[in-house]
């Protein structure tokens, strides 16, 4: 088991490495010079030679990628030239609205998903069945930025239970933060439910073909307690994997519909900061999302080596 | 003859539709797309302009048979680009199995699959200029790693099989027997991920062009379509209704079109079915 976890560290670092080196180099290749973009057109040279200087673009590649990376193992993200303040604060600041807003999507998405694949598997090939699967494939053919425009037509404009976008904060309390945050919530969800609802199905009914349930069955047990006591637990294993790859997209993938919605956060960052040529932002916030997504994989991977020793062994 | 999934001929349906649409759009639309025409604008639909205009006058209709062509292509060739350099990949690693190659390039795989492709895709986008064209490489390069996994998978089945035995014997190279025997068993597992991607590759493009990252004025693609569609959502809701259905449909009809071809091409199922 330790040295399954080891080869996996060792496999998380790496990726890590060569993320760094490629988001690094995609940045180095972004046309326009920082420095004179934010002086603007009338700056005199001598200042941008300074600010240059002062933002420390006059090193050698390495030196600057080293500098980098090492100010990120240390906490230190560098300074936005835009905001003037550190990508750290930064950060933090649109993380009050991406983290709960991914999290408010992923619950819903699991709440509504689990319970409504249960109910297909039990009624296979029944009309409730049918019913739930057309559901989902319309679910999974709708994109959420559109579906998210829908709702702000309906729930916004028409009816005026919520405000089209923008955010309160979470000074007033949670439920004001909550309630700007659920429109933009059931729009993520929709697609993630409809994945999710689809293998809660199927990983059910494969597990309920499997000879212990038959064996439980034959104990005496109902399909119903068979289900909660055996099938359940081993159903929701590739259940939870997809969750645990949906919690990453969801934070990484909510870019469009924050736009939709005018949140301030992760996402929305970096795209005005990739407008802005802010490149402290770009490339430190873009990592720290490569990040997550690694690392929770890593962490789901392990997890499930915890639980079933089958999978410690490499395919 | 086997009987076709009723899934398959509906989605085939849905999406010839719009694949018909888009091809006859490069030959007659209903009006001209470029031709603005103030004094026609925001007409609800009619006998004349059967969805109606949007605000600068341009007939829904002619837009969306244009607007699909740019969706369809942007999706189309981001599959090439994955099934091109992402089958080749597969098959080596597993004609290697366990070999370094397979590490590397699985590796190669897991991390690109690791990056958020959407951030990625808006990073590649702001990098080299918002363009139909980086639209399709950004989309593509996350299609390569889905294609090698889906071939490698299917390759290290047919490698266990007696008749590869037999071409080894008579001393083909790997690489002539992944191309002569491997390649034509997975290419069913292949075109069935392909109608996925190809899914996929329309939606992506749609929200790259809502962001304003993928087809640039004057072009029409549903994506911007609906970009237009959200300034205007407060006054006239009904312009965000004909690009999204559009999308939806077309969505729709290539997953319900790569389910059925699962079904009807996956030995397994079919033998259940009987």
């Amino acid at each position: 088991m330790l040295r399954y976890v080891l080869t996996r560290a060792l496999s998380l670092g790496l990726s890590l490495v060569v993320a760094s080196l490629v988001i690094f180099a995609m940045i180095e290749v972004i046309p326009g010079d920082p420095a004179s973009f934010m002086l603007g057109l009338n700056a005199q040279p001598e200042t941008v030679a300074a600010l240059r200087e002062d933002l420390g673009l006059n090193g050698s590649l390495p030196v600057r990628y080293l500098g980098w990376v090492g100010g990120m193992v240390t906490g230190d993200f560098g300074t936005s030239y835009t905001y003037r303040v550190p990508v750290t604060d930064l950060v933090l600041e649109r993380l009050q609205v991406s983290l709960p807003l991914a999290l408010y999507a992923l619950i819903l998405s699991t709440v509504i998903a689990i319970p409504v694949g249960m109910i297909a598997a039990a009624r296979r090939g029944r009309p409730s069945d049918f019913a739930i699967m057309g559901v989902t494939q319309l679910g999974i053919a709708i994109p959420n930025f559109w579906f998210a425009m829908l709702l702000v037509v309906v729930f916004a404009i028409q009816l005026r239970w919520f405000s089209a976008g923008g955010f309160v904060g979470w000074d007033d309390g949670v439920a004001p933060g909550l309630k700007a945050l659920t429109l933009p919530a059931i729009a993520l969800a929709l697609p993630q439910a409809s994945i999710l609802a689809r293998v809660m199905r199927s990983s059910l009914l494969d597990v309920l073909h499997q000879d212990y349930i038959r064996t439980a069955r034959a104990k005496g047990l109902s399909v119903a307690q068979a289900t909660r006591r055996h099938a359940l637990r081993n159903a929701l294993i590739p259940v939870l994997t997809i969750i645990g790859l949906q919690f990453s997209f969801l934070l990484a993938g909510a870019i469009i519909i924050e736009n939709v919605f005018f949140l301030p956060g992760l996402g929305r960052l970096i795209f005005q900061a990739i407008t802005q040529r802010d490149l402290v932002v770009v490339e430190s916030v873009v990592m720290l999302l490569v990040f997550a997504v690694i690392l929770v994989t890593f962490l789901v991977d392990v997890t499930y080596a915890l639980v079933d020793p089958r999978l410690r062994r490499r395919p | 003859m086997t009987r076709l999934p009723a899934q398959l001929i509906i989605g085939a349906c849905l999406s010839t539709v719009f694949l018909g649409a888009a091809l006859l759009s490069f030959l007659w639309t209903p009006y001209d797309v470029t031709n603005l025409d103030i004094a026609a604008k925001l007409r609800p639909p009619s006998t004349t302009h059967l969805l109606g205009t949007d605000h600068f006058g341009r007939d829904l209709v002619s837009m969306l048979m244009e607007g699909g062509r740019i969706s369809i292509a942007v999706a189309v060739l981001a599959v090439g680009i994955g099934m091109g350099l992402g089958v080749p990949l597969g098959l080596t690693a597993a004609a290697h199995r366990g070999g370094l190659l397979d590490e590397v390039i699985m590796r190669g795989n897991d991390l690109v699959f690791a990056f958020p492709s959407l951030v990625i895709a808006i990073l590649i986008t702001a990098t080299f200029g918002p363009s139909a064209t980086n639209a399709i490489i950004a989309i593509g390069i996350f299609n390569i790693p889905v294609f090698a996994r889906v071939a490698r998978g299917g390759a290290l089945t047919i490698w266990t099989q007696d008749f590869i035995m037999a071409a080894r014997v008579a001393g083909k190279s790997r690489a002539r027997i992944s191309l002569e025997h491997v390649l034509p068993n997975i290419a069913n597992l292949l075109i069935v991920q392909g109608t996925i991607q190809f899914s996929l590759g329309i939606l992506a493009e749609a929200g790259l062009s809502y962001v304003g990252l993928g087809a640039q004025p004057p072009t029409p693609s549903w994506g911007r379509m609906l970009a237009d569609a959200q300034t205007m959502i407060y006054a006239t809701p009904r312009l965000a209704l004909a690009p999204g259905l559009a999308i939806v449909a077309m969505v729709l009809g290539l997953n319900l079109m790569g389910d059925g071809l699962r079904d009807l091409l996956d030995p397994r199922i079919r033998r259940a079915r009987a």
